[in-house]
């Protein structure tokens, strides 16, 4: 940018990121992979949850509020769950990111993948980067339109298959997937699809780096969790300068001081490292906003190192503490014990404490439940006799796949309980009730008790499955009488 | 100040031209795509504008070419919303009130229909709880003046207590025994003595012993010879802990002297059925509601299996 002219807007500045081959490259393909296949596949898993359940693996299921994650199922009023994923989501990504910095750009972010995978398909239709730039100022001549086509075709359909993946996580998959081909599908499903088509083809065609750069929090928020000991995508400037330029040029002069005692950098300036940025920066200026760390430079510098045969990693992998070592000439630190420190150490242990935690209670949470709700108006009714009844509206949850008779019981009063369904004259100490499945009954509890007695008693509402593992639950409540006794 | 405008070195970009203590802001261009999006967002406005109300003017606003309104809404709403009660409602009419509780579901219904309605109709004698006043029975107790099975507590709704002119209405009427002379003040208060006694109230006296005579002669007709009331008359039971206007001696001795009786309004002139039996469905679902007399309907509602083997009926949500 060195117009003087006063710009009122900037166009966007085209990146043409050429094809590059190595270590890193290979990891992205890896990792791509894995991550699109557990993107598409995962809603497809099937899972035997017995009839009064569906037998998908994940489903989330907003219309009766279930979430539903292989052996897992988490009611709306177990939400402390989510809670606690996404808290490890967080400390993960502190631990990432005090390691290996922005590790999760350069590798994982669904923007990144995406991106990469459109990247692909670009150079697999109009070539690599000098054939793109080519064709990007060529006149819009037949092949030039059937080119472009071609490619927004491509796109398009991967943006389609994205948006498509993305419902079936909300609904039994197979049967979502036939109303959608025969048109029956509620309309938030295409609602949905059309919504993540549009926004999968302009981020990852269009607006690509320009998510990370302009839109993104958290490029902002890493920075602030990195450290002088993270490691990041590094140019190793003191031994890349001064540059050479030319490859004959460094053939003919290896690594030695000039006659005339200047020393020369490993660097010869090829622009290799440029050329294959998907985020079309300059790393040899230093750490910016706009590196996602994908490691694309490394594998395109190692590539040309090689080629010199000078020693690789002239781009790689470094830490700011050890460009302060070097520049005192001490040894660096190996990357083994720079992932090893207190700080990493001390999120890894966070973040498997809560991990650890969410599977033992998870392993032993009661699935039944009980909520009771004292009616307030009338808080006592007298009754014919001179007992005084009192009166609770009583929710079960029954978290089980599966009915279940279950028993509720009234302690710290002496007074007999029944419910709609039965009556005052064959009114026992417990009552009894049938839950449907993975469902939530409300009933009436009425107690009577003898209308002698203090003016409040603390009760306790029992719970408890007539099914072979016995579950309980309890609540509190009161028994309330009038002041006097007339 | 404008007029201070540099290039800044280090990123090319030109200065907004301010300075503040050596601060200066740059005055770096937006994103071109920010812009279109900008633009894009003024267009919706535009057309947001004519499509929608928008403009406020002197008494309302511009009506918008596409004529939404929140009211139009609203009344869309309610069709739907009642529409889709269309099914229920009819099965509610159709189905007799003694016949609700075959079906949870429709009781369910029932119930929560007339809990609205008695919140409109019936709360300013009954309280909205239910709970009643001096005078206003208590619909939440076992005590029925008129009976307490679905079908009576329907029959009490439509036709009303004491009601002229309803020929089906509850109809009775206690005599003013003092104001009209038929007990003198001292045989008023040997009967008040007795209904005491009887209620468990006073132990047994000489007073009471002579009451128990004069009750027999005037009162039992009504109220039974052993004072536990009598639904036909809607005469109150005396013996146990209810008492609608008061148990203790000066009350009693007012209500002989001066005689007392409640009203209820007809309903049935005035609701639709389907609300009626709602409405009776709620009441009986307060906890004092009683099973029908056995005669009535072949299937005794309430008289579930044993107590420990009874599994109730289940609302699920
Ligand atoms: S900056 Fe944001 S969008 Fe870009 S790679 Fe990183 S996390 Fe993803
Ligand atoms: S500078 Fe290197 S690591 Fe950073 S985004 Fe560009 S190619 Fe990737």
């Amino acid at each position: 940018m060195t117009g003087a002219e006063e710009k009122f807007f900037e166009a966007r500045k085209k990146v043409f990121p050429r094809k590059v081959d190595g270590t890193f490259r290979r990891l992205k393909w890896v990792i791509m992979a894995v991550t699109l296949t557990i993107y598409y596949v995962t809603p497809w898993l099937r899972w035997d949850r017995g009839p009064y359940a569906p037998d998908q693996a994940v489903l989330i299921d907003l219309a009766n509020r279930r979430f539903y994650m292989f052996s897992i199922e988490i009611w709306p009023n177990e939400f402390y769950y989510v809670v606690g994923l996404l808290v490890m989501a967080a400390i993960g990504l502190f631990l990432v990111t005090s390691a290996v910095g922005r590790a999760w750009c350069g590798y994982a972010c669904p923007q990144t993948v995406w991106t990469d995978l459109f990247v692909h398909v670009e150079r697999l239709v109009e070539g690599d980067r000098n054939a793109q730039i080519r064709l990007d100022k060529a006149p819009w001549t037949a092949k030039k339109i059937g080119k472009r086509a071609l490619k927004y075709a491509i796109w398009l359909y991967i943006a389609a298959a994205t948006g498509g993946a993305w419902i079936w996580y909300f609904a039994d998959a197979p049967t979502l997937f036939m109303d959608f081909i025969h048109g029956s599908a509620p309309f938030a499903a295409y609602a949905a699809v059309g919504i993540l088509t549009f926004t999968t083809f302009t981020l990852g065609g269009f607006m690509r780096e320009q998510v990370c750069i302009y839109m993104c929090p958290w490029p902002r928020i890493q920075g602030a969790m990195m450290d002088e000991k993270s490691l990041g995508v590094t140019y190793k400037y003191w031994r890349g300068e001064p540059r050479t330029h030319g490859l004959k040029r460094s053939h003919a002069q290896p690594l030695t001081d000039l006659a005339n005692g200047e020393k020369v950098g490993d660097c010869i300036d090829c622009n290799a490292c440029v050329a294959v940025c998907p985020t079309g920066i300059d790393i040899r200026e230093g750490p910016q906003i706009g590196c996602i760390t994908c490691g694309l430079c490394i594998d395109a510098c190692d590539e040309i190192m090689e080629k010199v045969g000078r020693e690789p990693k002239l781009i790689g992998y470094a830490t700011a503490a050890d460009e302060a070592l070097i520049r005192e000439g001490k040894p660096t630190v190996s990357a083994k014990k720079r992932l090893l420190r207190p700080r990493t150490l001390i999120y890894f242990l966070l973040w498997a404490g809560v991990g650890l935690g969410m599977l033992f209670v998870l392993g032993n949470r009661d699935r039944i439940g009980i909520d009771v709700l004292q009616t307030r108006n009338p808080i006592w009714v007298r009754l014919a006799d001179g007992s005084i009844r009192n009166t609770y509206t009583v929710k079960i949850r029954n978290m089980e796949a599966r009915p279940r008779t279950v028993e509720i019981r009234v302690d710290g009063i002496d007074g007999v309980l029944w419910n709609e369904a039965g009556s005052r004259e064959q009114a026992t100490r417990s009552v009894r009730l049938k839950v449907p499945a993975d469902k939530v009954a409300k009933t009436q509890i009425f107690v009577a008790a003898p209308g002698n007695g203090p003016k409040r008693t603390d009760v306790t509402f029992t719970v408890r499955a007539l099914d072979q593992d016995m579950a309980s639950a309890t609540d509190q409540s009161f028994f309330e009488r009038p002041e006097a006794n007339r | 100040m404008a007029d201070n405008k540099r290039i800044d070195e280090p990123t090319g970009t030109q200065t907004v031209g301010h300075e503040w203590d050596g601060i200066e802001e740059l005055d770096t261009p937006m994103p071109r795509w920010w812009l279109i999006i900008f633009y894009a967002t003024v267009v919706f406005a535009i057309v947001y504008t004519i499509l929608y109300p928008a403009w406020p003017m002197i008494d309302r606003a511009t009506a918008g070419v596409l004529g939404w309104s929140s009211h139009g809404e609203l009344e869309k709403k309610l069709a739907e919303q009642e529409a889709q009660r269309a099914p229920i409602m009819s099965a509610l009419s159709t189905t007799p009130v003694e016949k609700l509780v075959a079906s949870p579901q429709l009781m369910d219904t029932a119930v929560e229909g007339g809990r609205s309605a008695f919140k409109v109709y019936c709360v300013q004698c009954h309280g909205s709880g239910a709970a009643g006043s001096k005078g206003y029975p208590n619909l939440n107790d076992d005590d029925w003046l008129w009976g307490g099975d679905i079908t009576a507590i329907q029959q009490t709704l439509m036709h009303g207590i004491r009601q002229p002119g309803d020929d089906q209405t509850r109809m009775s009427q206690m005599p003013a025994f003092g104001r009209d002379g038929l007990l003198s003040s001292s045989e008023i208060q040997d009967v008040v003595s007795y209904v005491r006694f009887a209620s468990k109230q006073e132990p047994a006296s000489e007073s009471a012993q002579r009451g128990r005579a004069i009750f027999a002669n005037n009162c039992a007709v009504c109220h039974g010879a052993d004072a536990k009331g009598d639904r036909q008359f809607g005469a109150p039971n005396l013996t146990d802990a209810i008492w609608l206007y008061g148990g203790d001696r000066n009350t009693i001795t007012d209500t002989v002297t001066n005689s007392r009786y409640g009203i209820m309004p007809a309903w049935g002139g005035r609701l639709d059925p389907v609300t009626i039996k709602m409405l009776a469905a709620y009441v009986h679902s307060l906890g004092g509601g009683e099973g029908l007399p056995t005669s009535d309907v072949g299937a005794e509602p309430e008289a579930a299996p044993a107590p420990d083997e009874s599994a109730g009926n289940v609302i699920a949500e």
